[in-house]
């Protein structure tokens, strides 16, 4: 892999050049995070639940590779079968594969960030497999040929005149017409035929019980479910941090998603699959992919808890001004840019640096991870290994040089006011970033020690 | 050395720590009138209810509601000669016709409205998903608190297939516009009894 074309700070200027729309995009995420918010108000015990669903997933991790055995040994028993992937390509191999042998070359799905990431899709069509996402907001962003911005809300990057527009040219709904209950009923119709056209069908997995055998999937519009229940061959996805432990934690889990996600009480369909249905054939694909890399990350291993709501990016104010495409990699905002550089460190060096390090995020994950403290710490990584551009690294070194000897910062600080002072062009230039989107302000007469000094000494 | 070994052995070598399995409890999350709680968050989901009484109320309500309607199927016994659809049939495909499914739910949870539905109760697992209304009888008796209550109630799930429905089928990807009615039944209507 390479280094990403555009880095996050980059593809920002770009997502920043329509100030009304980046108002708006920032408005929409922050709704979400207040209904996430009023959701968890709800439940005197949601931090209670937060801390079991995150002490589960410890367990979890701990215990990975028996809990995997256990459970690949009751989904067997159920009539299911189970495939073990190493990486990206084996999964899309294992799928190609299945789907050939029964002759299938079309293939509805529903949303799997997974397969996103292993890029499922193109490869399938490269072996002449027709794939529809059947998740409205994947659905139009699969038409329009670009990858989802957010892992919850594919399409929350769009406008509804640009849907329309979308429509109108491959649904043929009026042109002009931008109304989502119009637009959604023309989607309704159109994947309809699809769910009873196509006879495979991939779903995602949501939590796999190692106990059963079982896994659950949710969604809100019931795509999965309609896909699946038709289909001779279903096909679920799974990495392997999916697991936990017993059927009874799934209410814990399910309490927290959806209120997490879109501040709903729980998901509207939330269906555990046990068994294939009677001529039905069902395969689990586990998929490693670079986990069991971050599994042995100390630093870096809570981050498969992730149950992927989306919360943090909802509340982040770097995603909500940015945008999902800035961040160049599966999963965006900051549960992505503390996954992205266990998969490539080169291409996405920038992703940690793609924050404030407010801590909003840790303070919002349902399973509590620690995402901004391992930002900070991808930070050190990246740094040591020699993966943050020369610029950086020499500013990093000449901060570095002035902070830790107080009377050099204070004579930087005297000089630094007085140049200011005389010469402001020195800062007012586009040379310096801190002055594209705002004025320097005035220099101070003195700083905060002077002043101190000055009045402690009155007493 | 297969994936499989292959996985399991990074997975092993990645070294482990023994923290305990955390034991859950049900919770604070209690209601005094868990019935009362189920009917509001049901409204607030989309879905519509309604309050019979008995075998004969519940067939006055459907009659009264649905009379009219074509091409309706139903999976509780007693209402068999209600229906004007054959729900034996071998193709689910064959289910796309159908306007409204009347079936039976155990159980029910009063924080999120959601209704447990498995294979004892549908003939076929696509069915409450490809209708284009859906109602669910359910005993008042049957609703719990909670998610743990709910599956301390179920499980362990001895079916090949169950799902929690909590109203009717919904989207918003379009600008965060709510649209009731995506790709599941457009209408969910709870009668309980």
């Amino acid at each position: 892999m390479h280094k990403a074309e555009t880095d996050h700070a980059t593809a920002s200027i770009g997502f920043n050049r329509d100030e009304p729309y980046v108002d708006w995009h920032d408005e929409t995420l922050w709704f979400v995070r207040v209904k996430r918010d009023r959701a968890a108000r709800q439940l005197p015990e949601w931090e209670n639940l937060r801390e079991t669903a995150s002490g589960i997933k410890d367990f979890v991790l701990a215990h990975m590779d028996s809990l995997l055995v256990q459970f690949e040994a009751r989904a067997l028993e159920n009539g299911i079968k189970v495939h073990w992937a190493a990486d990206a390509d084996e999964h899309n191999r294992i799928v190609g594969d299945i789907l050939e042998s029964h002759g299938i070359t079309r293939m509805v799905k529903s949303k799997s960030m997974l397969t996103e990431e292993c890029h499922l899709n193109p490869y399938l069509a490269s072996r002449g497999i027709e794939v529809v996402d059947t998740d409205l907001g994947e659905r139009i962003v699969q038409l329009r040929q670009e990858p989802p911005s957010h892992i919850v809300l594919p399409a929350i990057h769009l406008k509804k005149q640009d849907i329309g527009e979308l429509f109108h040219e491959h649904l043929g709904t009026e042109a002009g017409a931008t109304d989502p209950q119009y637009l959604t009923e023309a989607a309704r119709v159109h994947l309809r035929e699809m769910f009873l056209t196509r006879r495979a069908a991939l779903t995602g997995v949501n939590f796999a019980v190692a106990e059963t055998g079982g896994f659950m999937v949710c969604t809100n519009e019931g795509n999965a479910d309609m896909g699946v229940h038709l289909a001779d061959v279903h096909i679920a996805c799974m990495g392997f941090e999916k697991l936990i432990p017993a059927e009874r934690h799934l209410g814990v889990f399910l309490r927290l998603l959806a209120r997490s996600a879109t501040g709903q009480p729980v998901t509207t369909y939330s269906s555990y699959f046990r068994k294939p249905r009677a001529g039905q054939e069902m395969h689990i694909v586990i998929v490693d992919n670079g986990r069991s890399a971050q599994l042995a990350r100390p630093d870096f291993r809570n981050s498969l808890k992730c149950i992927r709501c989306g919360a943090c990016m909802n509340t982040c104010p770097v995603y909500r001004r940015s945008g999902g495409h800035s961040y160049h990699h599966v999963v965006p905002g900051p549960i992505g840019s503390i996954l992205a550089p266990n998969f490539d460190m080169r291409a996405n060096a920038d992703l940690p640096f793609a924050s404030t390090l407010c801590g909003s995020c840790t303070n919002v994950c349902p399973v509590k991870i620690d995402i901004h403290y391992q930002l900070y710490q991808w930070r050190q990584t990246l740094a040591r290994e020699g993966y943050v551009p020369a610029a950086k690294a020499a500013g990093i070194r000449a901060m570095n040089a002035v902070l830790s000897r107080p009377r050099f910062y204070q004579w930087g600080g005297k000089v630094g006011r007085s140049l200011m002072k005389l010469a402001p062009v020195l800062v007012n230039n586009s040379l310096n970033p801190w002055y594209h989107q705002r004025e320097m302000p005035e220099p101070p007469g003195e700083s905060f020690r002077e002043w101190y000094l000055r009045n402690r000494s009155k007493k | 050395m297969s994936s499989r070994e292959k996985i399991l052995e990074r997975i092993r070598a990645a070294g482990r720590r023994p923290p305990a399995l955390p034991e859950i409890d049900t919770f604070e999350s209690r209601f005094e009138d868990p019935v009362g709680k189920f009917a509001e968050v049901l409204t607030s989901i989309g879905g519509e209810l309604a309050e019979v009484s008995g075998f004969d109320g519940l067939r006055a309500f459907l009659d009264q509601k649905y009379g009219s309607w074509s091409r309706r199927v139903s999976s509780i016994p007693g209402l068999a000669d209600w229906t004007d659809f054959d729900l034996q049939t071998a193709d689910p495909h064959s289910l796309a016709e159908v306007n409204l499914a009347v079936i039976q739910g155990e159980t029910g949870v009063a924080e999120n409205a959601a209704i447990w539905v498995g294979e004892q109760q549908v003939p076929h697992r696509v069915l409450p998903f490809i209708t284009q209304y859906l109602v669910i009888v359910l005993p008042k008796a049957g609703i719990v608190c909670n998610m743990h209550d709910a599956l301390a109630k179920i499980g362990p799930v001895s079916e090949g297939w169950g799902a929690f429905i909590a109203g009717p089928s919904k989207t918003a990807d379009i600008e965060q516009s709510l649209v009731i009615g995506a790709h599941g039944a457009r209408g969910l209507t709870v009668v309980l009894t």
